[in-house]
């Protein structure tokens, strides 16, 4: 495996400290593994012989699976550990099961962990590549890296394009890194929901933060939901599920301030009927089951050029 | 009765006397005398303080030195040691051991420790409320017979403002001061960062401004209403400086302390998520830091506590909002004071040595903090020059969850007396 150009870094952490050519980097690359899945023969050998562990402490339906396949078409091991099933359950810390993870022979580990930084704590104890799929409220690099792919797909140069995320972006990882990998592509982002769920404070990072919704989607080119975290804001955040969509659901009428050729994205799950009409969700506009597919390829991206990275330093330092 | 001691040569600093002079000191039998005990010849210690400083021990007004149920974090012993190293000669330990300090059983079993154990004084505080749970008031009176200088329930507040109420009340009729670490317990129920753009970078939950400042206003309404005298904890944010200012200006009996930390780091050190910089309060903003440097200066903060709150490594290394609340400061708070005040021409050393001595020691009607002739020799000398790394074989501590672990610190004490007696010489070490 050679050393990838304008690609240094054996860890995905966050998209806050990519620069705009590394971003470009794995897009382009999983652009070229985009083609490969639709082949009969979909397996690349780029992994083989190396295992590559999903350690999942919350829990997660695409992302795993999508990181999964991802790794079984480059060829590698995967083995995939939850939360539950595992001895954190039993008073063992994210250190230990994680050098436990490495000592059993990992050779990359993909992180899913309710903690913001707990990947990077992870990168600094341990010799392995570690892959954030999501800290707490931090980042979701592999998700924002999907959007980006997606909506370059659509429509090419993302420069002057305004994409309005709405909801509950205080507690989005998502919404972090989609701002910044947005923002670095040229596009201009916009957050918009409850003042209790986007605070004006999103602005100092070069968000647009309004609490209106006709002047979020308004020219907007794309609008991605998040989904209401029901479980751990009703009463606190906002009044009910039924005023949160009544004040800030997106429906067919609201839809309708958006660019004609304006496309819906969702990173999942989908609350259907509470952040998004269920028919707006299936309709022709909407990319969330082209984001699921693109992720795979973009997650093929980030575990080929880590594991590349991986390998070189490895080398050099034994020769 | 201990042996004699002449100071020589060092710059003595004494605030309390306005003195700030090249000269000797001189003691003998635990006390500062006019005229040395004899001839050079005939002193038991003759101390060369030459380009040092001379100042009264330095007094913490909030050490937790986990004596009873704190897992090999500290003891008595190893407190104590480490505020001596850092150049303390009085600490006031706070109530949080466990089972907590509520009863005149665990003050005696602390008193016990501290008889046999400590090299310097320390002061012991009991809980405000039975185990500090906020819920029910401690029993006050049985604690003053036992010998506590003051109630708290450090790091804890009470949510409940009939029950703070009514303890300051009760804890004014015995002349106890109460310490209180203004938190809000439902604004900051999550909270592991000061709320701001950094904890909307981080992905950390925000503690805002307002948790403090609401239990700030609270303890200067009830001060007011009782009389009671409410020192306040580790003050953080700008708002609180402009309340404390505003009450004193009204003669409201309230003081308050600010840590070395939020004197000298922002939460903008907090990009890496280290746990060692994991306070509570939180570091705030560069406002902030300012206002409490400024805050302490013109007297509005009345002193310097350093909120010593050992962890050992392993409870340290974890995920950031998992980890525990606290740092050490006992050792660093002299190299801390000293970049953060006089370093930065913020104020003197003088000033620095006031906010560490008679300052504290006003808050609290201590006779301690000063050089005057027959005062108790309580004394530290330190080389404001020096250089040394915060490293575990450099820490008295048992534990080292410093914000400054692996940096190089300039400012370190070389020699202690307390009460007398010479406990800490580093020429010897």
């Amino acid at each position: 495996m050679k050393k990838p150009a304008n690609w240094n870094r054996k860890h995905l952490i966050g998209i806050e400290e990519l620069d705009r050519s590394e971003i470009e980097t794995i897009l382009d690359m999983a652009r070229s593994f985009r083609g490969t899945l639709d082949r009969p023969v979909k397996k690349l050998p780029s992994l083989r012989g190396k295992t590559v562990v999903n350690l999942f402490m919350e829990p997660s339906t695409r992302t795993r699976l999508a990181f999964e396949v991802a790794a079984k078409r480059l060829s590698a091991d995967v083995i995939s550990v939850g939360g539950k099933s595992s001895s954190l359950s039993k008073g063992e810390t994210l250190r230990d099961t994680a050098s436990n993870v490495q000592a059993l022979g990992a050779d990359l580990i993909v992180l899913r962990h309710s903690s913001a930084g707990s990947p990077l704590y992870l990168s600094r104890v341990l010799d392995v590549p570690i892959i954030n799929a999501g800290d707490g409220a931090h980042e979701h690099p592999s998700q924002a890296l999907l959007d980006a792919f997606t909506l370059r797909e659509r429509f090419g140069n993302l420069a002057g394009k305004k994409i309005t995320i709405l909801g509950d972006v205080l507690f989005s990882r998502v919404a972090r890194s989609n701002l910044w990998a947005l923002s670095k592509l040229g596009a201009s982002v916009t957050f918009g929901g409850p003042a209790t769920l986007v605070p004006k404070t999103f602005s100092e990072f070069g968000a647009e933060v309004t609490h209106d919704l006709k002047k979020a989607l308004a020219d907007a080119d794309a609008v991605m939901l998040l989904r209401i975290q029901h479980e751990r804001q009703t009463s606190t955040h906002f009044p009910s599920l039924g005023e949160y969509t009544s004040m800030f659901g997106l429906n067919e009428a609201r839809a309708s301030w958006l660019k004609p050729d304006a496309i819906i994205m969702h990173p999942g799950p989908i609350n259907r009927g509470v952040e998004i009409d269920s028919s707006l969700a299936d309709s022709t506009r909407s990319v969330i089951l082209d984001q699921v597919t693109n992720g795979i390829a973009v997650r093929m991206a980030i575990l080929y050029l880590c594991s590349s990275v991986s390998d070189f330093q490895r080398k050099e330092v034994s020769s | 009765m201990s042996e004699a001691i002449w100071i020589k040569n060092g710059r003595i600093i004494d605030p309390a006397n306005g003195r700030d002079e090249v000269a000797d000191l001189y003691i003998a039998d635990g006390r500062i005398c006019e005229a040395p005990a004899g001839k050079e010849s005939e002193v038991a210690n003759v101390v060369d303080a030459s380009g040092k400083i001379v100042a009264p021990g330095f007094i913490d007004l909030r050490a937790h030195l986990r004596e009873l149920g704190g897992g090999g974090r500290e003891t008595i012993a190893s407190g104590t040691r480490a505020a001596a190293a850092g150049g303390f000669t009085t600490v006031v330990c706070m109530p949080d051991v466990s089972p907590a300090a509520d009863n005149p059983g665990t003050i005696r079993y602390l008193q016990d420790a501290i008889e046999k154990d400590a090299c310097i004084d320390v002061l012991l505080t009991g809980s405000l409320t039975l185990d500090r749970q906020g819920e029910q008031l401690a029993p006050i009176g049985s604690l003053k017979q036992s010998g506590v200088i003051a109630v708290t329930d450090c790091p804890a507040s009470t949510g409940n403002n009939e029950i703070f109420r009514r303890s300051l009340e009760y804890a004014a009729m015995f002349g106890l001061p109460i310490l209180d670490l203004p938190r809000d317990p439902f604004l900051a129920s999550n909270a592991v960062v000061h709320e701001g753009a950094q904890a909307l970078r981080l992905g950390l939950p925000g503690w805002p401004r307002a948790a403090e400042e609401l239990f700030v206003y609270r303890a200067v309404s009830l001060a007011m209403v009782t009389k009671a005298h409410v020192h306040l904890q580790s003050i953080s944010s700008a708002g609180s400086v402009e309340i404390l200012q505003r009450a004193k200006e009204r003669d409201v009996p309230v003081t308050a302390d600010v840590t070395p930390h939020h004197l000298a780091l922002t939460d903008s050190a907090l990009a890496d998520y280290n746990t060692n910089l994991k306070t509570s309060p939180p570091l705030r903003e560069e406002s902030d830091r300012q206002a409490l440097l400024a805050g302490l200066l013109d007297g509005t903060i009345d002193c310097i506590a350093t909120a010593h709150e050992p962890y050992l490594e392993h409870e340290k290394d974890m995920e950031f909002d998992l980890a525990p609340f606290g740092v050490i400061g006992l050792e660093t708070a002299l190299s801390v004071s000293l970049e953060s005040i006089v370093t930065s021409e913020a104020g003197s050393v003088s000033d620095m040595v006031a906010a560490l001595t008679t300052r504290p020691a006003s808050v609290l009607g201590l006779e301690k903090g000063t050089l005057s002739v027959g005062a108790i020799a309580d004394i530290v000398i330190f080389d404001q020059h020096q250089e040394w790394v915060v490293a575990p074989e450099n820490l008295e501590s048992l534990s080292s969850n410093s914000p400054w672990l692996g940096k190089n610190m300039i400012g370190r004490v070389t020699h202690v007396i307390a009460t007398g007696q010479l406990i800490r010489d580093s020429s010897l070490a």
